[in-house]
């Protein structure tokens, strides 16, 4: 299971853990989990659109993500975010299924996008993934404390000067690069899996945002490495596994501090 | 109490609004507002729910922009960022689920709008410490922001708006949601911080009462228009009746203040019952 073959694997897994641990911190925390989710998912027609006219998926993924991201920014300053987030969802996923039905052949290549091939990854993508993994977090370091400040009051945040709609932009174009590199490795449904649930569990089990990314991280890495274990002893998709230990996570912690809160009160 | 202050000129005032008008959706929510606040006063905005306290608020912020008139922050015209400026907003919703201590929120107050990851750990975090206790908050610094009392949140907020060391605080209905005893303990907490550290505190309510023991002046706005002076000054039949464009009368009883309407009651006024006093039809307990 760490045969040369399977170690590219490995690092690749291990980078998404920590890109998605991190940036899913910050999902969780502005509730914009329709967005993790309709970005990534969204992305997925863009790659179908590549293919059809013969370039490389990843530029389509990344031209999707990007202006699904913008789009969702520019359309939730005029209304309803989610709505503004599903009508980019369905104008993208739509473009998709257009792109889909044209390109018979290569159907195959891009239905390997959904679930990802984690187990074949090749070692010429490794840099890039490591790359936009150190773009991302980096962004996400300066965006931090504005980014904290507008999630809990975006009137104090505008008040004191900061532009609340491009922190949002930003944070939106971060996300959309995160899918970009990832979803090629760990397919569109574990990435959203990956950034939802071990945020929101860590969320759960400690107070303190910066130890809360900490916990995200390593709950990521001990959900993609579990995962990549299990199916590879079993046979079974590592998808299985990566969506089933987001939500037994988040359920388990859930339970636990319910728990432990229970008891306190009574003691 | 309530000393008559001498009319405060315009070169020392911290804040000096004068003439404003808003129109919002076609309607003009603001008609030509001018008053003016001293350093270190403490000042109530009365008015009902919908007179335009919180539009009032946001231009002096920088907001919303006012279709007449002008507004001096510490002399200087409006900018979009004003720092001498701290800012409690009326509606803060802390979800219990997020990973957020009291302290961060407070220390999100000294730097929450720089860009980068603060480097200064130890002396941040003395700054926060000491802010706490200021605010007599020191015991939940490390609860869950999402998990505390409504009282107790805002007190977190009143520190997040003071760590930055403005010159003029503006509290949107601190008091609302809080029972009579935490109502009073937020008040003196905020008398005790104008007097100590000279900032001027701009608090808005619905009901005068609660702010009638350390209040230095009031700015009441009814009907899109305002009026300002003491206590004594403004709260007088003739005064709001002008005000409302109606006979109004004001009552005066066990120390509390009661303004009684017309039987159709002042536009825009809700009726209701304050601890005790029961406020009967055409009552508006202010
Ligand atoms: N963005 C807006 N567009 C149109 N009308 C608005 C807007 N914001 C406020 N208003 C109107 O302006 C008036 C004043 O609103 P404002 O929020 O300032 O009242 P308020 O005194 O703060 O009331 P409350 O005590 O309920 O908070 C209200 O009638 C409201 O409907
Ligand atoms: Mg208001």
């Amino acid at each position: 299971m760490f045969s040369g073959f399977m170690v590219n694997t490995w690092i690749a897994a291990t980078l998404v853990a920590v890109i998605a641990g991190v940036v899913g911190f910050f999902v969780v925390l502005r509730g914009a989990a329709f967005v993790a989710h309709a970005i990534p998912h969204g992305a997925f027609g863009g790659a179908a659109g590549a293919v059809l006219i013969g370039v490389n998926p990843l530029a389509g993924l990344g031209v999707f993500a990007v202006g699904g991201a913008l789009g969702i920014g520019w359309l939730g300053r005029r209304g309803r975010h989610d709505v503004a987030t599903a009508l980019a969802l369905v104008l993208m996923l739509g473009l998709g299924a257009l792109f889909l039905s044209f390109s018979v052949e290569y159907a195959a290549a891009i239905y390997s996008l959904l679930f990802g091939e984690v187990l074949g990854v090749p070692s010429d993508e490794l840099l890039p993934i490591a790359g936009l993994g150190v773009a991302c977090i980096a962004a996400l370091a300066v965006l931090y404390r504005p980014l904290m400040l507008t999630s809990i009051a975006p009137e104090v945040a505008e008040a004191r000067g900061v532009r609340a709609q491009r922190i949002e932009t930003g944070f939106l174009l971060v996300v959309a690069l995160a899918a970009t590199m990832t979803v090629p490795v760990v397919g569109v449904l574990l990435m959203f899996s990956l950034m939802i649930g071990p945020a929101a569990t860590a969320g759960s089990l400690t107070r303190s945002p910066r130890n809360a990314i900490a916990l995200s991280v390593l709950i990521a890495l001990a959900t993609v490495w579990l995962a990549l274990a299990v199916s590879y002893l079993t046979n079974l998709p590592v998808g299985f596994f990566v969506g089933t230990l987001g939500a037994v996570w988040y359920g388990g912690a859930r339970i636990w501090t319910a728990r432990r809160r229970g008891r306190t009160a009574s003691g | 109490m309530n000393v008559p202050v001498p009319d405060p000129s315009a070169d020392d005032a911290i804040l000096n609004v004068d003439g404003i008008s808003v129109w919002l959706a076609g309607r003009e929510v603001l008609h030509d507002v001018r008053f003016r606040i001293m350093p270190g006063e403490f000042t109530g905005l009365i008015g009902s729910n919908g007179a335009g306290k919180t539009t009032l608020f946001r231009v002096i912020l920088g907001l919303q922009t006012s279709s007449t008139g002008s507004v001096l922050v510490g002399g200087r015209p409006l900018t979009h960022r004003n720092p001498i400026i701290g800012y409690v907003p009326q509606k803060v919703f802390f979800d219990p689920d997020m990973p957020l201590r009291a302290r961060d929120v407070v220390g999100l107050g000294l730097d929450g709008h720089r860009l980068g990851i603060p480097l200064d750990w130890g002396r941040r975090r003395q700054a926060v410490d000491a802010m706490l206790d200021a605010v007599d908050a020191r015991r939940f610094a490390d609860a869950r922001v999402g998990n505390l009392s409504g009282g107790e949140q805002q007190r977190v907020l009143i520190a997040h708006a003071l760590i930055s060391r403005p010159r003029l605080l503006l509290l949107d209905e601190p008091l609302a949601n809080l029972d009579i005893g935490a109502e009073g303990e937020v008040v003196a907490l905020l008398a005790r911080i104008a007097r100590e550290q000279r900032i001027a505190v701009f608090i808005s309510a619905h009901d005068v009462n609660p702010l009638l023991p350390v209040m230095d002046r009031l700015v009441y706005v009814a009907a899109g228009k305002t009026a300002s002076g003491t206590t004594a000054e403004v709260i007088r039949a003739e005064v709001l009746s002008a005000l409302y464009g109606q006979h109004v009368d004001v009552l005066r009883v066990h120390g509390r203040i009661l303004v009684v309407a017309g039987a159709e009651g002042p536009p825009g006024v809700t009726f209701e019952e304050t601890d005790g006093v029961a406020a009967g039809p055409g009552v508006v307990s202010l």
